[in-house]
C-alpha cells in the first residue's frame, strides 16, 4: 500500500472523476478549427435555398418554376410533386404525426416549406428563391389556441381531418391533437373540497425559442455508384435520425451514414428531423451530388422547433398551515401546425407530471390538452428536459401565490412541504420514483449565504420607501436521464443509450458512445469517467461520438440525458474491461481473483503491495499468449444501458431583483444558484453549464416571446427583437453544490445541465412577482419585459413621481 | 441574407461622386459605413442597382475644432467620436451619446453622416444634433448649403438632403463652458434603438435654468425638439414641479409608433421619463 | 458572367487576390474562397458578432462588409492568433478559464477580444461587458469570457518590457 503521497499523485495523474479538467475540445474551437456543418465543402456540392409561405394558412393554387430556372446557376426547384413519386412530401415526426416536408396544396404556419431552389452557389441559390412565384389563397388563420377547438374553426390539418388519433390516443375535433392526463381526479377534487385554502391562477409559459448561435443544416450526400448516403447534420440524435431515415427513404439503414460533426449549440433544438434535411437529401439522391442546406437565423426563430407555449392553470388546496393537500394543474398545449417534437409513446406531453416538485403531495392531476393552431411545429425544447420547465414553473409559482395567500415566508412554506430525506426513494402521487434527495440542507445553505433576513429586512425597508424589491426563491426537482426503455421511447426506440471502450496494447483508449455533444464537453468528461474506472489517465482517452458508422447506438444528447445512460454505459464497459484485466492479472500474479485489491491504477496482492499489476502493464499483457486459459485476446466492451430509472438532480436558488417603478426595468442584483447533480465528473463544466443555462432562464424570463399577429404573421422573428443578452445585460452568477448520489445510477451522477434553466426561470420570475407583492400582486406573466413589468406598476398607479 | 446583384462605384473624389449620383439617379444609394444599408439589402428591403461609395474619398473624415464650432466629417466613425479628446473636452454629448449607439463593432463602421442622413427617427444622432444645434453641409452639383438640424428632418426616411447631394460635414456650436449635458437612452438592451431617449443641454444661472435644450429619439417619424418643454424651465429651478412639466410637455408632442419594445403609451410615458432624467443628470454636470 | 471586381488585402499576414462580385460579404469570401473557416455565421441581421475579423484595426462584423470594400486592407482571423506555433494569450486564456462550450462564438469572441486589449490593456469587468457587447454567446453567460480576458490582459501586461 503506497504512502497517501503517492496515491495522491498517481491519482491526480488520472485527472478521472472529480478533477476540472481542462477541456480536450477546446485546441481546435480557440484556433477557428471547428468543423460545423456550413465548414463543409464537397466536390460538386450544390446549395439548397427554400422558399417558404409568407401566409399562416393558404391554399397554393399554383407554383411557376419558370423564371427560377432560368436564373445563372440555378439546376432544379423542387415541390411537393418532385417529392410525391418517392412518397417523400410528407414525412413521420418524432411525435407521432405526419409533417409536410413541402407544403402540398396548403400551408399551415407562415414561413413553412414551399419549396427548395438548388443552385450552384448560395448566391445564385437565393436569387433563384426569389424568383419562385406562388399563387397563394388566403385562408382564416387560428392564432389563439383557446380557439383551435371552437365548432367553427377552420381545419388546419385537413389531410388528418378524417383520422380518430394521432400516436396519442382519441381526438375530439380535427384541430385537436391529444388529451393527456396524470393522476387521481377523483382524490384531488376531494382535497380541494375539503380544503382550508385553495389558490387558482391562470398561467401562461409563453412561447419562446432555443436560438443556439449555429443555426440547423445539413450536407446530404448520395453516390449513385455505392447506394450509399451521408448526411452531415446539426443532429442531437444521430442514431435516430438514421433510423427515421430509413423508414422514410427505403435506403437500408445499413447504407446511410449520419455524421454529427461539432454542434454550435443544440438546446433541443437539434432533435426534430426539419424538412430542410429531407428534401437536401431527396435532391442529392436525385442529383447524384452533395446539396448543403442552411436556414438562416430568422427561418431559425420562425420555423424550427420552439418550446412552451404552455396555456396553465394552477390550483392548489392546502390547510392553514400551508400544507399541500391537493393540486390540480392542467394546461393547453398550443402544438403548432404539426405534432413535431420528440414525445415518448406514452408521454406525449413530456415529463410534465413531475410538477409536484419537490414536495410531498398526497393528491394530485394533472392534464394537458394539446391542440393545433397555424404556426410553426415544436413545443419541446429548449433545455426543458421535455415539459419539465413547464411543471416547475406551474409548482414554483404556485407555492409563492399559496405562501401569500396565507401570509406564509416563501422559503418557510417550502421548508414545510418537502419531502423529507428518510422518505426516499419517493414515488410521488404523479407516479414518479424520486431516486435521492436533500432538499432542507440545500435551502439552508443557500438562504445562510444571502443572508435571506438579512434580505427580507431590507425588502421592508425598501417598501415603507415606495421602492420596488424582489426576492425569489426556487426549490426544484428536476427529472432527468430519458429513460428506462419500459417506459420511453421514440418511434419505438427504446431510450437506452451505449459506450464502447476498445484499449491498446500501449494503453491508450478509444471509447464511442451514442450520445452527441454540442458543447458539453463530452470528450472531456467521459474520459474523466473511463479514467477512474480504469485507472488510466484520461489524456490518453479518446472519445467519439457522432458517426453513426462508428459509434453505437444511442438516443443522443438532450433532456441531460448524457452523464445518466451514456455516462452509466461508460462506467459498465469498463468496469467488464475491468473485470477481465483483474484476471489477466490474478493470472500473472499467480493468485485468485479474490486475492486482489484495486488501487487507483493497479491490481495489488493483498498484504503484499510489491506485488502488483498496473493497468498499463495489463493493456499490454491482454495482447499476448500469455492469458489465462480460454480467454480471448483484447481489452474491449460494450455496454447498453437501459436505466432502472429517471435521475432527479435538485436545487435550491434565490434572486434578489431591483424594480425600477418609472421605467419597469428589472435589475438582477444577486442570483445565488445551489445544484444537486449526484456524483460530480468536471466542476468546472458543471459551472459553466450552470451559468449558460442560468443566463438563457434570464433571457426567457425578463424578454424572450415569439409574438405573432392575429393573422399568424411574426413580429419580432429576428436578433433584432428576440431577445439574447449581451455581456453587459446578464448578471453574475454565484454558484454552489451539495452532493446527493444516485443510489441506482453506477457512478451515483445526475446530470445537470438543464437545471438551472428549469430553476432559473421560476426563480427570476418569483422575484419579480415578489417585488409587488406587498401590493396584492399575485401574478405576472413571463416576459418580464420592462414594457409588462410598467404596465403592472402603472395599473397600480406607482409611476407617478 | 444575400443582397440582390448591384454595380459598385468607388470615387476617389465628391465631384465625381456627385457626378455618379446625377447618373443614376435613384437607382444608386450612398455607402457610407453600410450598417444601416447593407442589413436592409441582405434581407432585400432596398435593392439599389448602384451603390456608390463614399470611403475612398479623402477630407470627409476628422474632428477639428474651427472657431467656436466642432467640426466633423460626415464619414467620421462612433468610434473616432467616443475616443475623440476634442468632443469628451468641448461636446461631451455626443461622446455619450455615441457611445449608447449599437455596438462596439458596428461603432468602428457605422458614420456619423450616415446616422443623420438615413432619416430614421430610431437612430440617435438626429435627437443630438437638434439639442447641439447643429447644420449640415450638402454639396450637390450645383455646389454647396448649409442646412440646420432643426429643419434637416422632415418625415420617416425623409430629409432635406436632395437627390445628386451629399452631406459631407456636421458643423456643432461649442455649448459654453459649464453647459450640462446628458443622453438618456431607454432599451430593451445594449445596441437596441431606443424605447424612448433624450438628449438634453442645460447651463444654469443661480440655480435656475439658463439656458436648455431637449431633443427626442424615436417619438415621432423625426427626432423631436421639445420646444414647449424648453421653455417651461426657463428661469425655474429645476424642482420637481418644473421636472414634471417638462417631462409632460415633452409627452404631448410625442408620436411614437408601436413596435415591440412597447406601445404608444409606454413609449410617450418613457420619453417623458428619460426627458426628466436626462434633465438631473445634465444638472449635475452644470458648473 | 455577373460583373466582377479584383481585391488585394492581406490576410493574416498573406497578400490575396480575389475575383468577386460587388455584392459578395466579406464573411463569404473569407469562408469560401478562403477556406477560413473560423469566423462564423449566426444570423443575417447584424446582431451576434460571429463573423468578427479585425480589418486595419478595428474589429469590424464581416458579414455587413462587401469584399470590394476591402481593397488594401489588412485583416486578421482567429487562424492567425497563433503565431510560430505559439497560442495568443487570449486563445490560452480562453482555454484555461473555460471561457468556450459549443466553440461556435469563439473565434469572433477572441478576435474581438484581442482588439479590444490592443485599445484598453487593462480593463475593468464593467469595461470588458461592454467592449465585448457586439458578441453573443448563448452557452458560457459571459463570466468565464469576461475571466478569460482578464487573465488575458494580466499576462500581456506581464510580458510587456517594463
Amino acid at each position: 500500500m503506497g504512502d497517501m503521497s503517492e496515491l495522491q499523485a498517481r491519482e491526480d495523474q488520472l485527472q478521472g472523476m472529480g478533477v476540472s479538467l481542462l477541456r480536450k475540445e477546446d485546441a481546435r474551437f480557440i484556433r477557428g478549427q471547428g468543423s460545423y456543418v456550413d465548414d463543409i465543402k464537397l466536390p460538386g456540392m450544390l446549395f439548397g435555398a427554400l422558399v417558404r409561405s409568407p401566409y399562416a394558412h393558404a391554399r397554393i393554387k399554383g407554383i411557376d418554376k419558370s423564371k427560377a430556372l432560368a436564373c445563372p446557376g440555378v439546376v432544379a426547384v423542387l415541390t411537393a410533386d418532385d417529392l410525391k413519386p418517392v412518397k417523400l412530401h410528407w414525412m413521420p415526426t418524432l411525435g407521432g404525426d405526419v409533417q409536410a416536408v413541402l407544403a402540398d396544396q396548403k400551408v399551415c404556419f407562415q414561413l413553412q416549406e414551399v419549396a427548395m431552389v438548388l443552385a450552384s452557389d448560395r448566391y445564385a441559390a437565393a436569387d433563384g428563391a426569389a424568383l419562385v412565384e406562388v399563387d397563394y389563397e388566403e385562408l382564416p388563420a387560428i392564432v389563439d389556441p383557446k380557439k383551435s377547438m371552437a365548432a367553427d374553426a377552420p381545419v388546419i390539418r385537413e389531410d388528418i381531418a378524417e383520422k380518430k388519433d394521432v400516436g396519442h390516443g382519441p381526438r375530439t375535433h380535427p384541430n385537436h391533437i391529444f388529451t393527456w392526463e396524470a393522476g387521481n381526479q377523483a382524490a384531488a377534487d376531494a382535497a380541494f373540497a375539503g380544503a382550508a385554502v385553495t389558490v387558482r391562477e391562470e398561467i401562461l409559459n409563453p412561447r419562446v425559442h432555443p436560438c443556439p448561435l449555429e443555426t440547423c443544416g445539413c450536407v446530404a450526400s448520395f453516390s449513385k455508384a455505392t447506394g450509399n448516403l451521408t448526411v452531415y447534420l446539426t443532429s442531437q440524435a444521430p442514431h435516430i435520425v438514421r433510423t427515421v431515415l430509413a423508414m422514410l427513404s427505403g435506403i437500408p439503414e445499413s447504407k446511410i451514414r449520419v455524421v454529427g460533426g461539432d454542434i454550435g449549440g443544440g438546446f433541443g433544438n437539434k432533435v426534430p428531423v426539419y424538412p430542410g434535411y429531407v428534401v437536401a437529401i431527396v435532391a442529392s439522391i436525385v442529383t447524384g451530388v452533395p446539396v448543403k442546406w442552411i436556414e438562416s437565423r430568422i427561418d431559425n426563430i420562425s420555423t424550427t422547433g420552439f418550446a412552451r407555449d404552455y396555456h396553465g392553470i394552477g390550483e392548489l388546496a392546502a390547510d392553514a398551515d400551508g400544507r399541500i393537500k391537493g393540486l390540480r394543474f392542467t394546461a393547453l398545449a398550443d402544438h403548432g401546425a404539426f405534432n413535431s417534437h420528440v414525445s415518448a409513446t406514452k408521454f406525449p406531453a413530456g415529463l410534465f407530471s413531475i410538477c409536484t416538485g419537490s414536495y410531498a403531495i398526497p393528491n394530485a392531476y394533472c392534464r394537458v390538452d394539446a391542440v393545433y393552431t397555424n404556426k410553426a411545429p415544436g413545443g419541446v425544447a429548449y433545455r426543458c428536459s421535455l415539459r419539465v420547465t413547464e411543471a416547475v414553473y406551474l409548482i414554483e409559482r404556485m407555492i409563492d401565490v399559496l405562501a401569500q395567500k396565507l401570509g406564509i415566508d416563501k422559503a418557510e412554506i417550502r421548508r414545510r412541504n418537502f419531502v423529507q430525506k428518510e422518505q426516499f426513494p419517493y414515488t410521488t402521487s404523479l407516479g414518479w420514483t424520486l431516486d435521492s434527495g436533500d432538499y432542507v440542507p440545500a435551502l439552508e445553505k443557500v438562504l445562510k449565504a444571502v443572508d435571506y433576513e438579512g434580505l427580507r429586512r431590507e425588502q421592508a425597508e425598501k417598501r415603507a420607501k415606495g421602492e420596488l424589491m424582489g426576492i425569489g426563491i426556487a426549490t426544484f426537482t428536476e427529472i432527468v436521464g430519458a429513460g428506462p426503455t419500459k417506459a420511453c421511447d421514440i418511434l419505438g426506440i427504446g431510450l437506452f443509450d451505449s459506450c464502447e471502450i476498445r484499449v491498446h496494447p500501449t494503453g491508450g483508449v478509444i471509447a464511442r458512445l451514442g450520445t452527441m455533444s454540442q458543447g458539453q464537453g463530452h470528450a472531456t468528461t467521459y474520459a474523466q469517467i473511463i479514467a477512474t474506472e480504469l485507472g488510466l489517465p484520461a489524456s490518453d482517452i479518446v472519445v467519439e461520438e457522432g458517426d453513426t458508422d462508428k459509434a453505437p447506438y444511442g438516443a443522443g444528447t438532450w433532456g441531460s440525458r448524457s452523464t445518466p445512460v451514456a455516462g452509466a454505459a461508460a462506467a459498465k464497459a469498463a468496469r467488464k474491461i475491468k473485470d477481465k484485466a483483474r484476471q489477466i492479472a490474478a493470472h500473472l500474479l499467480e493468485v485468485g481473483e479474490g486475492d486482489l485489491e484495486w488501487e487507483v491504477d493497479r491490481f495489488t496482492v493483498k498484504g503484499n503491495p510489491g506485488q502488483a499489476k498496473t493497468m498499463k502493464e495489463l493493456c499490454m499483457a491482454a495482447h499476448t499468449g500469455n492469458l489465462p486459459e480460454g480467454m480471448e485476446q483484447g481489452l474491449n466492451a460494450v455496454s447498453y444501458y437501459d436505466p432502472p430509472n429517471l435521475t432527479y438532480p435538485f436545487g435550491a436558488y434565490v434572486c434578489v431583483v431591483d424594480v425600477d417603478r418609472f421605467t419597469g426595468e428589472v435589475k438582477v442584483r444577486r442570483f445565488y444558484a445551489l445544484d444537486d447533480c449526484g456524483t460530480r465528473i468536471n466542476p468546472m463544466i458543471i459551472e459553466g453549464q450552470i451559468h449558460g443555462g442560468l443566463t438563457e432562464a434570464f433571457a426567457v424570463a425578463l424578454g424572450q416571446q415569439i409574438p405573432f399577429d392575429e393573422n399568424g404573421n411574426h413580429l419580432g422573428n429576428s436578433l433584432m427583437d428576440y431577445f439574447l443578452p449581451t455581456a453587459v445585460e446578464t448578471p453574475r452568477w454565484e454558484t454552489d453544490h451539495t452532493v446527493t448520489p444516485s443510489p441506482h445510477h453506477p457512478l451515483g451522477a445526475k446530470g445537470v445541465a438543464e437545471s438551472p434553466h428549469v430553476g432559473g426561470i421560476p426563480c427570476i420570475s418569483n422575484a419579480v412577482i415578489d417585488a409587488f407583492a406587498h401590493l396584492g400582486v399575485t401574478h405576472m406573466d413571463m416576459p418580464h419585459s420592462a414594457w409588462r413589468v410598467w404596465q403592472q406598476c402603472h395599473a397600480l398607479g406607482i409611476d407617478r413621481h | 441574407m444575400i443582397p440582390s446583384a448591384f454595380e459598385y462605384h468607388a470615387p476617389t473624389s465628391l465631384p465625381d461622386a456627385i457626378a455618379l449620383l446625377g447618373r443614376y439617379g435613384d437607382e444608386a444609394k450612398l455607402l457610407a459605413g453600410g450598417h444601416s444599408l447593407l442589413p436592409m439589402m441582405k434581407l432585400r428591403f432596398a435593392t439599389p442597382a448602384h451603390l456608390i461609395d463614399l470611403g475612398r474619398i479623402p477630407g470627409l473624415r476628422g474632428i477639428s475644432e474651427a472657431g467656436n464650432e466642432i467640426h466633423i466629417g460626415a464619414m467620421t466613425t462612433e468610434n473616432e467620436l467616443v475616443w475623440s479628446k476634442l468632443l469628451a473636452q468641448k461636446v461631451p454629448l455626443l461622446v455619450e451619446g455615441a457611445r449608447w449607439i449599437a455596438d462596439p463593432q458596428v461603432r468602428y463602421r457605422g458614420t456619423v453622416g450616415g446616422d443623420i442622413s438615413h432619416g430614421d427617427p430610431a437612430n440617435d444622432h438626429p435627437a443630438l444634433m437638434l439639442a447641439l444645434d447643429a447644420s449640415f453641409v450638402l454639396r450637390g452639383a450645383r455646389g454647396e448649403r448649409v442646412v440646420k438640424a432643426a429643419d434637416f428632418f422632415l418625415g420617416l426616411y425623409a430629409t432635406e438632403l436632395q437627390a445628386g447631394e451629399v452631406l459631407t460635414r456636421i458643423q456643432v456650436p461649442i455649448p459654453p463652458p459649464g453647459t450640462g449635458w446628458a443622453y438618456e437612452k431607454l432599451k430593451r438592451k445594449i445596441g437596441d434603438f431606443a424605447t424612448a431617449a433624450a438628449a438634453v443641454l442645460l447651463a444654469l444661472d443661480g440655480g435656475r435654468v439658463a439656458r436648455v435644450s431637449i431633443a427626442l429619439t424615436n417619438a415621432g417619424a423625426t427626432p423631436l425638439k421639445a420646444a414647449a418643454a424648453e421653455a417651461s424651465l426657463l428661469g425655474r429651478a429645476l424642482d420637481e414641479a418644473a421636472l414634471s412639466e417638462a417631462a409632460r410637455l415633452a409627452m404631448d408632442i410625442c408620436d411614437p409608433a408601436a413596435d415591440q419594445r412597447g406601445d404608444a403609451e409606454y413609449k410617450r410615458a418613457m420619453a417623458g421619463e428619460m426627458t426628466r432624467r436626462a434633465l438631473l443628470k445634465a444638472r449635475e454636470r452644470a458648473a | 458572367m455577373a460583373n466582377k471586381h479584383v481585391v488585394s488585402f492581406t490576410l493574416n499576414g498573406k497578400e490575396v487576390d480575389v475575383a468577386v462580385e460587388p455584392r459578395e460579404l466579406l464573411i463569404h469570401t473569407l469562408r469560401e474562397r478562403l477556406l477560413h473557416t473560423g469566423p462564423h455565421i449566426g444570423c443575417e441581421t447584424s446582431h451576434c458578432g460571429a463573423c468578427t475579423v479585425d480589418l486595419d484595426g478595428m474589429s469590424v462584423k464581416s458579414c455587413t462588409m462587401l469584399t470590394v470594400q476591402c481593397e488594401g486592407a489588412s485583416m486578421v482571423t482567429i487562424e492567425g492568433l497563433e503565431q510560430g506555433g505559439v497560442l495568443h494569450a487570449l486563445q490560452q486564456a480562453f482555454h484555461e478559464h473555460h471561457g468556450l462550450q459549443c466553440g461556435y462564438c469563439t473565434p469572433g469572441m477572441i478576435t474581438r477580444a484581442y482588439r479590444l486589449l490592443q485599445e484598453n490593456p487593462n480593463p475593468s469587468e464593467e469595461e470588458i461587458r461592454y467592449w465585448i457587447s457586439g458578441n453573443l454567446c448563448r452557452c458560457t453567460g459571459y463570466q468565464n469570457i469576461v475571466k478569460a480576458v482578464q487573465a488575458a490582459a494580466q499576462k500581456l501586461a506581464a510580458a510587456q518590457p517594463a
